[in-house]
């Protein structure tokens, strides 16, 4: 393994988003737990970028980090949570069912990459960088990937539809 | 390859150097002499009743979510925007007809929105 720029950044990059993380599940206010997501998301975009994904990039930090972000925020004064005593519970369904599927998750993560990765690091291609960006990402999948793509459309409505529903119940 | 994000490092850095230097400076050029009657919290003059943490409005729940699903389809339309232009005149066509069809099945949504007032605020 050669000590260069990137890999440096990497590796700084996938500390701080493990940090974060961490932080993110320990605080005890929600609002700073957000907060800690958004510093991950920052990270999670900077990843992207060292792997010539530069769309992505970009999104992760337009719709995460701005506009998801506010969902979150939104949802946790919605909420109102003050007192994190309340929401704690004793044994229940609920938890075993979350510790088993953490469990059942962590084994397939496990699995995955112990079997899935052959043993040696292939080089990125030198096409990487230009399949990243946005332009090369608009030519294929208005063309070649539209079906997908107008899929897409009908999961936005169903979920327009569906906030409206739910919501909409509430302030009549 | 790098080197072509330096301007957006050079950006990154005068932001956060701009927003850390702009709060600490007030504090430290501001006077400080805080006493009790300072300190305390009050509302036009009158002591609070009750907590700041007031539950808010599903309506402002309502604008969010309504906002990240409009956001998302023009997250699409970036990349149509930049290869457009870029297409020969067959593929032009079609990707023009593809993203016709996305808008206009997301604006059955919009119009959807809008008779159901679920914009209105009251």
């Amino acid at each position: 393994m050669k000590f260069d720029l990137e890999t440096v950044l990497f590796f700084s990059l996938a500390v701080m988003a493990i940090g974060s993380a961490i932080m993110m599940i320990t605080r005890k206010s929600p609002i700073t737990s957000a907060l800690y997501l958004i510093l991950n998301f920052f990270t999670v975009s900077g990843l992207y970028l060292l792997l010539k994904a530069q769309f992505i990039a970009i999104i992760q930090v337009l719709v995460y980090m701005g506009a998801i972000m506010v969902l979150f925020l939104f949802v946790i004064m919605l909420l109102n949570l003050q007192d994190e005593k309340i929401l704690k519970e004793k044994f229940t369904y609920r938890k075993i069912t979350a510790v088993l599927l953490s469990i059942f998750l962590f084994c397939l993560l496990s699995f995955t990459i112990y079997f899935g990765f052959s043993g040696k690091f292939t080089a990125m291609s030198d096409k990487a960088v230009e399949i990243g960006t946005a332009e090369f990402l608009g030519s294929e999948l208005f063309t070649n990937f539209s079906f997908p793509f107008e899929l897409a459309s009908f999961l936005l409505l169903a979920a327009i539809v569906g906030a409206v529903v739910l919501a909409k119940k509430k302030f009549e | 390859m790098l080197e072509s994000y330096i301007p957006i490092i050079i950006i990154l850095i005068i932001s956060v150097l701009f927003a850390v230097v702009n709060v600490n400076l007030s504090s430290l050029l501001g006077p400080s002499r805080p006493n009790k009657e300072k300190l305390s919290t009050y509302e036009s003059g009158i002591e609070p009743v009750g907590t700041a943490h007031e539950r808010f409005s599903v309506k402002f729940y309502m604008v969010a979510v309504l906002f990240i699903l409009f956001d998302i389809e023009v997250v699409f339309l970036y990349p149509w925007a930049v290869s457009f232009i870029g297409l020969d005149q067959l593929k032009m066509m079609y990707s023009f007809i593809s993203v016709s069809v996305f808008i206009i099945i997301l604006l059955v949504g919009y119009i959807y929105v809008i008779r159901k007032g679920a914009l209105n605020w009251d």
